[in-house]
């Protein structure tokens, strides 16, 4: 039996290592088809992630991608695609910024408040893509595809400033927050600050993983996205459960913007981060939806988000946009790879089991517990 | 001389029962039926002949040279055409766009591809106009098409799978017609279907395949319905007896007036009652497609039916969700496994959860307790024999019969009180199956209340305490186990006979009504 899960991690890890593998050569090949050195680039972002500074950056921007990566696994892991996350978390730290900016209670209550609120706001917004599903049968993609749209234009709308919006010089923002609302961060000295809402970030991947492998909600979960047929005649109801995800899912999403809203810019203002939501996407692909695997692959693009504005300026200058071009290439190996290697590994599998029976090892003759059974001959 | 010669066919998946040395001849200018039951293992027979799968072992031969198929169009070139159940065609097409579609180097797509379309047509009575829009045309039509699409292709063999399921019995005349006109021009069709009244009528040969390996050929003119049924269901098989009766008088599932009406206002059950008492297992015969599936997912819980009510024991559970049934004791072994009772790419102790994650020892509250679950997937593994290397392993891996073994295992371990059994043995091996009988009888003694639905006869008259037969919907007739046969059970099953089916007399009946109206009363859903 350990056998099989040696074989299991074995397998875990291959998908994306065969996809950044083939990711980092096509780049490669990009680089040599313009004239440039395929491997310098590499060693220039390497460095960078050497520097303290830029690690507190890497380390900020990857638990924001956290957050967001695992609201979209959430939805992955019954076969929903929540594109909707960038929406989502957008709207909710823009309601947090208002709240925060309107409200002052003391910070014990006024944390929780905020958080309360871009919680709800995003569990609304993916919600409403939830009900659409479940009443109506409209796909979710399309649906939060559109309300990304229209989350663009209600944020413009209560940026006016006859609404909530805060003028300050050209820059739309939602007004300064009470500080009572202000995270404090991990102080690192010259290096800067780690924010301090990248710990929640870390607690809430603990406990994804324990509610989706621990109890009966999880289990639930993701035998939906197993088998929605088997899911619903064990006894789901497949509606309820939809909704229950998109909401779950809104809900994380809405606190993927909190860590710089709370630690660092204490508005929503035009220069909020954007697009979030959709690296998101790729994380928790590249993250196998594993709330470990999310991490290193938070952290990776997070790298080379960080790292890369510096090939301009190294002394033969390189685009900064060869990250983008290896993110983007990531996505497709990915998507290749992993069900590549699934389909290997199930085949493998069935392979082995066969040669093992045919061997005679059946459990129950093989395990220690039990006495010789007369199982394989029969 | 003949036109495909199949031998020592052998294909296998994990999982499932596919095809073990399978021999079929077809001769040139024949039509040649391939009956059996769904799941016997046609339509992956059809797949490797028309190159969409390759067989682990055996010979394929062409007019006498054998072939290796890599893909369809491998099939295509040597004059393999199929056509599939479910059409495959753009309706927002024409004929001529249709059936030109992909194939562009034959004849082009202008006047040269209308004129030899329209010689197909003539040629063997298809009637196909080739500038009407695909979407006007209606079932029959379209079959035509399809039709016309691999003659087009210079088909010379035909495979039709399942051809008149979709197809009303003046239809089915029509195709057979065409089918006729076909072989005279010296083409060979290959017919697959499960209808004994159709083969009869239209197949110049017959070959019956069952539980995945041909079991026998037969001629038309030499064959009575009762023999092909015979050969299809196989009466042969070891069917055990339940010896003495368990039969309580205290009612554990009392079904009333149960009713269910589709969209279109065709009723799918129609006012079915029944009583189930202890230690009963209640056999339900019919042919697939007749309610079966409803009645189980109404009883399940998965549909909840427009008017009539379920009992359980004293509780009235009609408007209970699915899981507060199976946690009161329902007990459901699906009939599509794979579909509704596994989740193939979880290890075996998660799927030993799956059904039951709200009982022990699956979890406790809301948690799951996975240690628990693990070392009771041990025990089931061993008391049902379910041949495994370990619970790790991903219930894909196993064979058919040990899947369905470990379905038993987990449904049988939360001491159910009604037991919904929908092909207990489909697609198992006989080992797994006499074990699987077994322990249904068992749980008999020990005054469980069975449903047992089947299209295996001998394993619905030899577990049943009594029959009934499902028709349209309805339940219109019931049997003695003791005394009826597979074929008068058949019988009532196309809706030729109805009320208390007596051996003897009836039987005369029975065979007068296959012949005088073979195919036409055969409900039109039956394929599915």
């Amino acid at each position: 039996m350990k056998k099989f899960d040696k074989e299991r991690v074995l397998l875990a890890v291959a998908g994306p290592v065969i996809a950044l593998v083939v990711a980092v050569a096509l780049t490669s090949v990009v680089l040599v088809a313009s004239g440039k050195n395929p491997v310098e680039p590499y060693q220039l972002m390497f460095e960078q992630a050497t520097y303290s500074d830029i690690q507190v950056l890497i380390i900020n921007q990857a638990g924001m991608y956290y957050l967001a990566a695992l609201a979209v696994a959430i939805g992955f892991r019954m076969n929903l695609f929540n594109i909707g996350v960038d929406g989502q978390y957008q709207l909710a730290a823009m309601a947090a910024a208002i709240v925060g900016t309107h409200i002052a209670l003391p910070a014990v209550l006024q944390i929780p408040l905020l958080v309360l609120t871009a919680v709800l706001t995003g569990a609304f917004w993916s919600g409403i893509a939830g009900v659409l599903k479940v009443t109506r049968g409209v796909s979710e993609v399309v649906a939060t595809i559109m309300l990304n749209a229209i989350s663009t234009s209600v944020i413009a709308y209560l940026w006016l400033p006859s609404v909530f919006g805060v003028k300050i010089g050209n820059n739309n923002t939602t007004g300064e927050m009470a500080k009572s609302g202000w995270v404090p961060g991990i102080d690192m000295g010259p290096a800067g600050e780690i924010y301090g809402f990248t710990i929640v970030a870390v607690l809430l991947g603990i406990g994804y993983w324990v509610v989706l492998n621990r109890t009966r909600f999880g289990f639930d979960l993701r035998a939906s996205g197993a088998s929605e047929t088997a899911a619903a005649a064990s006894g789901v109801d497949p509606k309820r459960m939809v909704l229950t995800a998109m909401l779950v899912s809104g809900g994380m999403a809405g606190l993927a913007g909190l860590p710089i809203l709370l630690g660092a810019s204490h508005t929503y203002s035009a220069t909020f981060p954007t697009t979030l939501g959709f690296t998101g996407i790729t994380i928790a692909l590249l993250g196998r939806n594993n709330p470990v695997g999310i991490a290193f692959a938070a952290l990776l693009i997070a790298w080379l988000d960080k790292a890369s504005p510096e090939l301009e300026f190294a002394p033969v200058p390189y685009d900064k946009e060869i990250a983008v071009i290896m993110q983007g290439l990531i996505v497709l190996a990915v998507v290749v790879s992993y069900e590549a290697v699934r389909t290997w590994g199930l085949r493998r599998q069935q392979r082995r089991v066969g040669a093992e029976l045919a061997a005679g090892h059946v459990l129950g003759a093989s395990a220690d517990h039990n006495t010789e059974k007369e199982v394989a001959g029969r | 001389m003949t036109a495909v010669e199949l031998a020592g066919i052998t294909k296998r998946f994990p999982g499932v029962v596919a095809n073990h040395d399978i021999h079929l001849t077809v001769r040139k200018g024949t039509v040649h039926a391939l009956v059996g039951e769904n799941g016997a293992g046609k339509s992956t027979l059809m797949k490797i002949l028309y190159g969409m799968q390759k067989p682990d072992e055996g010979t394929i031969a062409i007019d006498g040279e054998q072939v290796a198929f890599s893909s369809p169009a491998d099939a295509i070139a040597r004059g393999i055409g199929m056509v599939h159940q479910h059409f495959m065609l753009a309706d927002n097409l024409t004929v001529l766009e249709n059936v030109v579609l992909g194939s562009e180097k034959l004849y082009g797509i202008g006047s040269r591809a209308r004129r030899k379309i329209s010689e197909i047509s003539e040629r063997y009575g298809l009637g196909v106009r080739p500038d009407v829009l695909v979407e006007n045309l209606g079932v029959a039509d379209r079959q035509r098409v399809e039709i016309l699409k691999v003659l087009y292709r210079g088909a010379r063999t035909l495979i039709l799978d399942e051809p008149t399921a979709v197809l009303v019995p003046q239809e089915v005349d029509a195709l057979f017609a065409n089918l006729r006109e076909l072989k005279s021009e010296g083409l060979s069709v290959i017919f697959i279907s499960h209808k004994l009244g159709e083969v009869l009528s239209v197949a110049d040969e017959i070959t019956v395949i069952r539980r995945g390996t041909t079991v026998g050929t037969a001629v038309p003119s030499e064959t009575t319905p009762r023999q092909l049924a015979e050969l299809m269901v196989g009466s042969e098989l070891p069917t055990p007896e339940t010896s003495e009766s368990t039969v309580t008088d205290r009612p554990v599932v009392t079904v009333k007036d149960l009713r269910l009406v589709a969209d279109g206002g065709k009723a799918l059950l129609d006012d079915i009652s029944f009583t189930i008492h202890a230690g009963e297992v209640l056999g339900l015969a019919g042919v697939e497609g007749n309610g079966q599936t409803e009645l189980i997912e109404a009883l399940i819980g998965l549909q909840h039916a427009d008017s009539g009510t379920i009992t359980l024991a004293e509780d009235e559970i009609t408007a209970w969700p699915t899981r507060k049934r199976r946690e009161q004791g329902v007990g459901y072994i699906p009939e599509d496994r794979h579909r509704h009772g596994l989740l193939l790419e979880a290890p075996l102790w998660e799927n030993r959860i799956l059904g039951h994650v709200t009982e022990r020892p699956n979890a406790r509250g809301i948690w799951l307790d996975p240690k628990a679950a693990q070392a009771d997937t041990r025990r089931i593994v061993e008391e049902y024999d379910v041949r495994t290397p370990g619970i790790d392993v991903t219930a894909a891996s196993l064979s058919g019969g040990n899947q369905q073994k470990l379905i038993v295992g987990r449904e049988m371990s939360h001491k159910p009180r009604f037991l919904i059994a929908a092909h207990p043995t489909r697609g198992v091996d006989v080992g797994a199956q006499a074990q699987i009988w077994d322990q249904i009888r068992e749980a008999r003694r020990e005054g469980l209340a069975v449903l047992l639905i089947s299209a295996d006869l001998d394993e619905l008259i030899g577990l049943s305490d009594i029959l009934r037969v499902i028709y349209n919907g309805a339940l219109v007739a019931d049997a003695d186990p003791a005394t009826i046969t597979p074929e008068e059970l058949g019988s009532a099953m196309t809706g030729a006979a109805s009320g208390h089916l007596e051996h003897e007399e009836l039987a005369e009946q029975v065979e007068l009504a296959e012949h005088a109206e073979t195919p036409a009363d055969a409900p039109e859903d039956e394929a599915r």
